[in-house]
């Protein structure tokens, strides 16, 4: 059930974004429409429909990042809790997201649901076209704000904060001499990119919101024309950006990636870019919140950073990974992922593996296999058991691969019933066989780049695959 | 083959298996313009390692990133050698 904890005149988004800075100097510019901040003082993007929407745990499912910011700031404090759909929720998950998190309103910038969530009753379109009235905010709540990050059957996992964790690492606030213009590669319904458009809003900024619909290149001229100061990305995303011919079309003071492994190559070649801004890499993740910045311009981060220092966050280095307590981690699940979001200590075991060289730790991949693509995280186990079911593979093992373009990449150890079928010819022909059943169940990026038939794996004494951690 | 020639043989099959229109190759294509994304590229730099034996990328990471098809292709030929 949602929180019930009503009380009146809490804080909420739009109480802090209002007092972070003049309103009628910030907007969110989208690629295809924007909104001055200004204009949501005396109207709103609902259609003047909020007041439905009071009390309601809401889905908020729409096609473009601009409505659903809006959404995220009219409904904060208002609605009891906002489910935050990423772009790429495959549709069969929907009903179990609607159930666990008990929706019964759903918001999307469609005339139609995006989504068809069963037994949702109420339906409320949000558009970029500001229409006046329906702007009473009065909060009542602090919502709840449902991430969705991907799990181990390819089910969701729903990470449970609130406008409290999700800000709990931004500081400052007040108004700059010069206000930030904030934009990031991310999309701003996952944490990345969450963070990213709260620094914004509660920084007294405005902000770029990237598209899918849009190129690299295009991202960065719109960013450029905006006057982007302030840019966020994964790893990958800045390689991608560094091979636009316009990654000149911005000059940030500050760039920022996280997300990711930092390598020292990527960093150089950011510090060669733009010689003149600050360039920070983060550890966060949805579960944890923001862990550290670190701003020397060197890959890893100063063993120092490890260990009580009191303040409002704590890591810990255990069986080799970082381990996080902090008031920005997430509460909870909801429903049922198979695990704890917290162990006994209150720490959020990250499964990020780190290896000390000298007085600094270094991310050496990640625990159990789990492969990051590009920002996107595989868990070899749903890759496996697609190739297992393929009749002449007795088994396999999914594990990673780097890469400088997208960090790391998949690649298969395929075990064949016959190991003749290996040898006599056959194996180009199973390759294909099999990639393309990957292709047809899986996404992209889950997708093996690469099937090495091999006489066998190695199983432990309990009967599990052995994996290499990292 | 020329180090030219597996490049953009590889350009072609990544496209054709991920199912993307590759655009006309030609030396001053800018990359991100090919009709490939940043996967396909992964896959294509992962494959040209397995194939000619040199990750360009990893070797010599104060070369620029590469902008056009001319430079990734160059990139591989200066490794080659």
């Amino acid at each position: 059930m949602p929180p019930t904890d009503r009380t009146t005149d809490r804080t909420s988004l739009w109480s802090c974004l209002s007092g972070a800075g003049p309103l009628s100097e910030r907007a969110l510019w989208g690629a295809e429409a924007s909104v001055s901040l200004g204009d949501l003082v005396d109207g709103g993007s609902l259609g003047g429909r909020l007041e439905e929407l009071r009390d309601r745990s809401v889905l908020i499912a729409t096609r473009d990042q601009l409505t659903a910011a809006l959404a995220l700031i009219e409904l904060d404090g208002v609605a009891s809790r906002l489910v935050l759909c990423p772009p790429d929720l495959p549709a069969e998950h929907v009903p179990y997201v609607a159930a666990t998190a008990a929706v019964d309103a759903q918001v999307s910038d469609r005339p139609t649901p995006e989504l068809d969530a069963p037994g949702v009753g109420t339906f409320v379109t949000c558009s970029p076209k500001i229409a006046p009235g329906g702007c009473d905010r009065s909060a009542a709540y602090a919502t709840e704000w449902i991430l969705l990050t991907s799990g181990t059957t390819g089910r969701p996992k729903m990470v449970v904060h609130t406008l409290a964790s999700l800000s709990g690492a931004i500081t400052g606030g007040g108004t700059p001499a010069t206000p930030a213009v904030w934009t990031t590669f991310y999309d701003i319904r996952r944490y990345g990119g969450l963070q990213i458009f709260l620094r914004a809003l509660l920084g007294g900024g405005s902000m770029v919101l990237s598209s899918a619909r849009e190129s690299t290149g295009d991202f960065l001229i719109r960013a450029g024309a905006h006057g982007v100061t302030h840019i966020s990305g994964t790893p990958s995303h800045w390689r991608r950006a560094l091979m636009s011919p316009s990654a000149h079309q911005i000059a940030p003071r500050y760039v920022r990636l996280s997300g990711e492994i930092a390598d020292q190559a990527i960093l150089d070649h950011l510090r060669a870019c733009y010689p003149d801004a600050r360039i920070a890499h983060a550890f966060a993740s949805t579960e944890a919140g923001v862990a550290f910045e670190v701003g020397d311009g060197r890959a890893g981060f100063p063993a120092s950073l490890i260990g009580p220092h009191g303040g409002d966050i704590e890591l810990k280095v255990e069986n080799g990974s970082l381990r996080i307590r902090s008031t920005r981690t997430a509460a909870g699940y909801l429903g049922d992922p198979g695990e704890a979001l917290l162990d006994a200590d209150g720490f959020v075991d990250t499964a990020d593996m780190l290896e000390r060289r000298g007085d600094r730790y270094y991310f050496v991949g990640r625990r159990g296999g789990i492969i990051n693509v590009g920002g996107l995280k595989v868990h070899p186990e749903e890759v496996e058991a697609v190739i297992n079911g393929h009749p002449r593979v007795r088994m396999s093992l999914v594990r990673t691969r780097k890469s400088p373009i997208t960090g790391a990449l998949v690649v298969a150890d395929v075990v064949l019933n016959a190991e003749a079928d290996a040898a006599n010819g056959r194996a180009v022909e199973l390759e294909q066989e099999i990639m393309r059943r990957c292709r047809e169940t899986l996404p992209r990026h889950k997708v093996p780049a690469a099937i090495n038939f091999v006489p066998g794996l190695t199983v432990n004494a309990t009967g599990k695959l052995v994996r290499r951690d990292a | 083959m020329s180090v030219k020639g597996s490049v953009i043989a590889q350009f072609e099959q990544v496209a054709r298996e991920q199912k993307k229109t590759l655009v006309p190759l030609s030396d001053d294509l800018v990359l991100l313009d090919s009709g490939l994304d940043s996967l396909c590229l992964a896959i294509i730099v992962a494959r040209l390692e397995d194939a000619l034996g040199v990750d360009p990328f990893d070797a010599d990471a104060d070369a620029a990133f590469p902008v056009t098809v001319g430079d990734f292709i160059r990139l591989y030929e200066d490794a080659a050698h």
